[in-house]
């Protein structure tokens, strides 16, 4: 059997392949070949390392060296030395940022350090379906930690010091609402766990529930613990039918384990979780809403205060945090408030998981430490816009959140800088935006999603989110005036400022972040009427180039209007007005020779 | 299953575990068993993952090779589904991208049998955080 015994990784990420990289992989393969070494070494295109201002990137196995900044002319030295001698090929090597040392070998974990898995620290490493897998991995350690060894008021100090934020969006300090929930006095006490993840593009929640749900069940039973709850309740979408299912492949393997029912790990302390099923609203994810959901009421949100914690589902004092805060408590137990509180920044602790979408090369999902920069989450993590386009806005915190654009490349990502950003941090959607979005058309594309998914309970959100959706359109249609746009910012105040809930509190939010940022965009829309995406198909003009037109016909017998006019062997002429941009005609074309303005 | 009395009781069937499952996935015996992992989040399933674990699971009765075939949860790379990540022993993990089945029988000829790697490897570029 041939075994080859070393590998040549050349990185064929968009960024490294317009750096020659493909130029590399060709002159190793001919050296390989050359030397008559092809049944010991082999070279090979692999992903993207997410190293890319370094590009392009060499990466050697089985000693795990990387190179960086190679050009195909390096690639006889490093066979020789590296491979042929054993020795590496020191002006090449990886250079630390931090340390400016070169760094080889096993040292290169640091390297990659970009990201850090907590919350997702056993996606895509355990088997979901087997609890053994979870126990293997500390699973439901914090939880015995926290029922022998630790009081309820010692284990709510830790999250407080801990500095763990709600993951769902608010932000709002955990320990905090743990001690809330506490303090409040009743004979029964819930335990919610809030798994209606309902942002365009977000998949994190899903992601952990599918991967890892004991991490969630266990979190809650440490919540039950500390506030005083032997009941959980989980709210899920239905919508998530696999998450569904490996939930209650763990809820039964934890209950055959003692783990929840009565006397867990005989220490009298008694949890149970139960599931309910959400319709898929997006106000649901709302707290309130959400509870009276789960009562079998319409899911509408009132008032706070009173806030859950002292009277939520069915009057009682009820904590509700999101699936992302759970996944990470149990690691935050088990290593320590200092440990989680020395990752991020000064007021944002820890770790985020976001969903990379869009015009992004490596779609999926990401967790970093709080206080990385964009820049670094898209150009590196992400590995760069696909086919080499210019980046133009990211939208973080979903319909609620904002646009966030080249200014804000390098500002650190934490809750309070996304806030100043004039954005939010969201659940963790993250949908990236080129120079061929539009930005009044994205604005349109979250306010038709807030106008389906507004409950109508209140009118400012029912009515005036349609109303600025009216307005939106009229612009995308060329129809609309500077009046317009006045209108647009002072009804988004007026909704902000008098909507019942945070769904019509922020809902105006992209309006206004995108009238602040391209503000350009929509005076283009409105007075010369163009839209310079050439997204807003009512802006386009089809137009026929006579240079280029031999007058074959084939265009106008193809238009299915009747807009094209024109003799015989003549250059013909698009009718505007009667155009229905439908590029039938641009299509047919065997010339060239429409084009669209 | 029997249930777990006490903290105690849970540290030692943890020890107990860790032993059997980190043999399986960590060990650099030679005579260890290869680990293949497929990604089953909605997006794997949802690209193909149960098909490519069925021609992994076939394959290796067909040709009889002793391999463990078991399912995870979602690896992140959803630009890339259906991945998969294998560990031969004494080597690091590979994560393969874009596996169909075609794919998945020639990872087994090339990179099981003949320790040859195949086009689109994912390089991981995380840390999780040490359990112990």
């Amino acid at each position: 059997m041939a075994n080859i015994k070393y590998h040549i990784l050349v990185c064929g990420g968009t960024q490294c392949h317009s750096s020659l990289s493909d130029d590399i992989l060709t002159k190793f393969q001919e050296l390989i070949i050359e030397k008559g070494i092809e049944a010991d070494v082999q070279a090979i295109k692999t992903g993207c390392f997410g190293l890319c201002e370094q590009g392009p990137i060499v990466k050697m196995m089985p000693d795990n060296t990387f190179y960086t900044g190679v050009k195909p002319e390096d690639c006889s030295e490093i066979l020789e030395e590296h491979i042929v001698h054993g020795r590496r090929v020191k002006r090449l090597l990886y250079t630390s940022h931090e340390t400016e040392e070169p760094v080889g070998g096993s040292a290169h974990k640091g390297l990659l350090k970009k990201q850090i898995r907590i919350a997702l620290r056993n996606c895509g490493v355990i088997n979901p379906e087997n609890i053994d897998e979870y126990i293997a991995r500390d699973g439901y350690q914090a939880l015995g930690k926290a029922l022998t060894e630790l009081t309820p008021e010692a284990t709510i100090a830790i999250m407080k010091k801990s500095g763990l934020r709600g993951r769902g969006g608010g932000g709002f300090p955990t320990g905090l609402k743990w001690e809330i929930t506490r303090a409040a006095e009743a004979d029964q006490k819930y335990v919610v766990c809030n798994a209606d993840e309902g942002d365009p593009g977000a998949f994190m929640d899903r992601s952990v529930l599918e991967g890892d749900p004991h991490s969630v069940l266990e979190a809650m039973a440490i919540n039950g613990y500390c506030t005083g709850a032997d009941k959980g309740l989980i709210y899920i979408r239905a919508e998530y039918p696999l998450a569904v299912e490996r939930l209650k492949i763990a809820m039964k393997q934890a209950r055959q384990y003692g783990l929840l029912g009565d006397d867990i790990l005989g220490t009298g302390f008694n949890f149970d979780i139960d599931i309910r099923y959400g319709a898929g609203a997006f106000v649901c994810g709302e707290e309130t809403a959400l509870i009276h959901s789960m009562e079998g009421l319409r899911g509408e949100p009132t008032v706070k205060p009173p806030f859950p914690s002292e009277s939520g589902y069915l009057g009682k004092p009820t904590n509700v945090n999101n699936v992302e805060t759970y996944a990470n408590i149990p690691a935050i137990i088990n290593k320590g408030a200092e440990w989680f509180a020395s990752i991020g920044t000064e007021r944002s602790k820890g770790t985020k998981v976001f969903a990379l979408a869009g015009k992004i090369n490596n779609v999926g999902l990401i967790e970093v430490p709080m206080g990385i920069t964009l820049r670094e989450v898209i150009f590196e993590i992400g590995g760069g816009i696909k086919n080499d386009k210019k980046f133009k806005a990211v939208q973080t915190g979903g319909p609620s959140g904002g646009m966030l654009t080249e200014k804000d490349l390098d500002t650190p990502i934490d809750y309070d800088n996304l806030i100043a950003a004039g954005s939010m941090m969201g659940s963790g959607g993250m949908i990236v935006m080129d120079e061929d979005d539009c930005m009044v058309a994205m604005a349109k594309f979250y306010l038709e999603f807030t106008v389906e998914e507004s409950c109508g309970k209140c009118s400012p959100c029912r009515i005036g989110n349609k109303r600025l959706f009216e307005m939106l359109e009229k612009i995308t249609q060329g129809s609309g005036t500077m009046e317009d746009l006045d209108k647009l910012r002072n009804l988004s105040y007026v909704i902000k400022d008098t909507s019942l809930c945070g769904l019509g509190q922020s809902s105006p939010n992209p309006v206004l972040s995108s009238l602040n940022n391209f503000y350009d965009e929509y005076i283009e829309h409105v007075t010369v009427k163009k839209c310079r995406a050439g997204n807003c198909k009512a802006l386009m003009q089809y137009i026929i180039n006579p240079d280029n037109c031999i007058g074959c016909t084939l265009c106008a017998r193809n238009c299915p209007v009747n807009a094209i006019s024109g003799e015989r062997k003549q250059a013909h002429f698009i009718d505007q007005d009667k155009c229905i941009k439908c590029g039938a005609c641009m299509e047919k074309c065997k010339f060239n020779a429409i084009y669209i303005n | 299953m029997e249930k777990i009395k006490s903290l105690a009781d849970l540290k030692k069937l943890q020890d107990h575990l860790r032993t059997t499952i980190g043999l399986r996935e960590t060990s650099n015996k030679p005579d260890a068993r290869i680990l293949v992992k497929v990604a089953m989040a909605t997006c794997g399933i949802a690209s193909g993952a149960k098909e490519v674990m069925e021609v992994f699971i076939e394959e290796f009765t067909k040709r009889n090779i002793d391999a463990i075939v078991t399912q995870t949860g979602c690896m992140g790379y959803c630009y890339a589904e259906p991945t998969v990540e294998i560990t031969k022993p004494g080597n690091d993990p590979i994560v393969f991208g874009y596996v169909d089945c075609k794919k998945a029988s020639k990872i087994i000829d090339k990179y099981i049998l003949n320790n040859e790697l195949v086009d689109g490897i994912i390089p991981v570029n995380y840390e999780t955080i040490d359990n112990h």
